[in-house]
């Protein structure tokens, strides 16, 4: 975070060896992902691990390719925890209900 | 506490008169757009988690091959496509027009194979496994309405990148658009690319057919 925040002017940092190495580390763990389908394991720990590995992927691409990490920490601020809390509201009113009904099932 | 005690730095940048964010209003706009966008998938998302998993006979029809093989080559393209679009980025603030603008244009070429093998799913799925938003031969009907609802609203947003990507690529190859410009357009290419990080694994990876 630099402390010129009077400048308007911000340009892209990074190297092209670093992206890349992030594009190699996102298909690495795509491949990943593709072996635990192929492993056909129980649905619940797979989705909690998809769900796990979806979350690192979508963090190296907006912290990377999006340069979030070398933007200024207030728009970080002002997105993510914004949408953190909106998916959370969505969250408790949906799926205490639907839990309920997969309890129903015989 | 005294307005002297108020940490002037932090002061200084929310007083007025400068750019709190360091950055310009074009990539404010879109990163606030991406917001609200990221909120319609996630919306989609979690309605597709809530009928599978109220649903009592939710089908698994998805073989490795051909139907995950071919999401996973798709899923390289994309990602492929993302790293050309940070060259782009990348050439473009190094003031390299040219060079930039030949990136955007595989960027661009990544997004139409995407479409085209996608689409290509679509039409086996419709022509050959008789697949409809409202019925399946395999179980639950909402399969159809979620799978095509949810791979359809990111194909549009692919094929609408292509063509914001190819206007910018016209746009900055002319010298009408600045460095700027291409940057905001590889923030929106890089939210599909990331969109596709949650719709692969969700919709074909927890689809595979678990009995054969």
């Amino acid at each position: 975070m630099s402390a010129d925040g009077a400048t308007i002017e911000t340009h892209a940092t990074g190297t092209t060896k670093l992206f890349m190495w992030v594009w190699v580390w996102l298909l690495v763990l795509t491949g990943v992902e593709v072996l635990l389908a192929y492993l056909k394991l129980d649905p619940q720990l797979m989705l909690i691990l998809l769900v796990g590995l979806s979350l690192i992927k979508s963090a190296l691409i907006v912290a990377y390719f999006m340069h979030m990490r070398f933007e200024k920490l207030g728009l970080f601020l002002t997105i993510v925890p914004a949408l953190v809390f909106c998916l959370c509201m969505i969250l408790i009113f949906v799926f205490p209900d639907s839990l309920r009904i997969v309890r129903m099932h015989p | 506490m005294s307005d002297t005690e108020l940490d002037f730095s932090a002061e200084s940048s929310w007083s007025g008169g400068v750019s709190p964010y360091a950055t310009n209003s074009k990539k404010l706009g879109m990163w606030l757009f991406l917001l609200s966008d990221s909120l319609t998938f996630s919306t989609a998302i979690l309605a597709y988690a809530y009928v599978r998993l109220s649903s009592p006979n939710w089908p698994r029809p998805f073989e490795i091959s051909p139907a995950v093989l071919n999401a996973t080559v798709m899923t390289l393209v994309l990602l492929s496509s993302s790293l050309t679009m940070v060259m782009a980025v990348h050439a473009g603030h190094k003031g390299k027009r040219k060079s930039a603008v030949w990136w955007i244009i595989a960027t661009m070429t990544g997004g139409v194979l995407f479409d085209v093998l996608h689409l290509s799913e679509w039409f086996r799925l419709i022509f050959n496994e008789k697949v409809t938003p409202w019925s399946n031969p395999w179980g639950d009907p909402l399969f159809g309405g979620t799978f095509f609802g949810l791979t359809g609203l990111h194909m549009l947003h692919v094929t609408i990148g292509v063509i914001y990507l190819g206007i910018i690529a016209w746009g900055f190859g002319r010298g009408k658009f600045n460095a700027d410009h291409v940057e905001v357009s590889g923030l929106y290419w890089h939210f599909v690319d990331l969109v596709w990080m949650f719709i692969f694994p969700m919709i074909y990876l927890m689809s595979v057919n678990l009995k054969s």
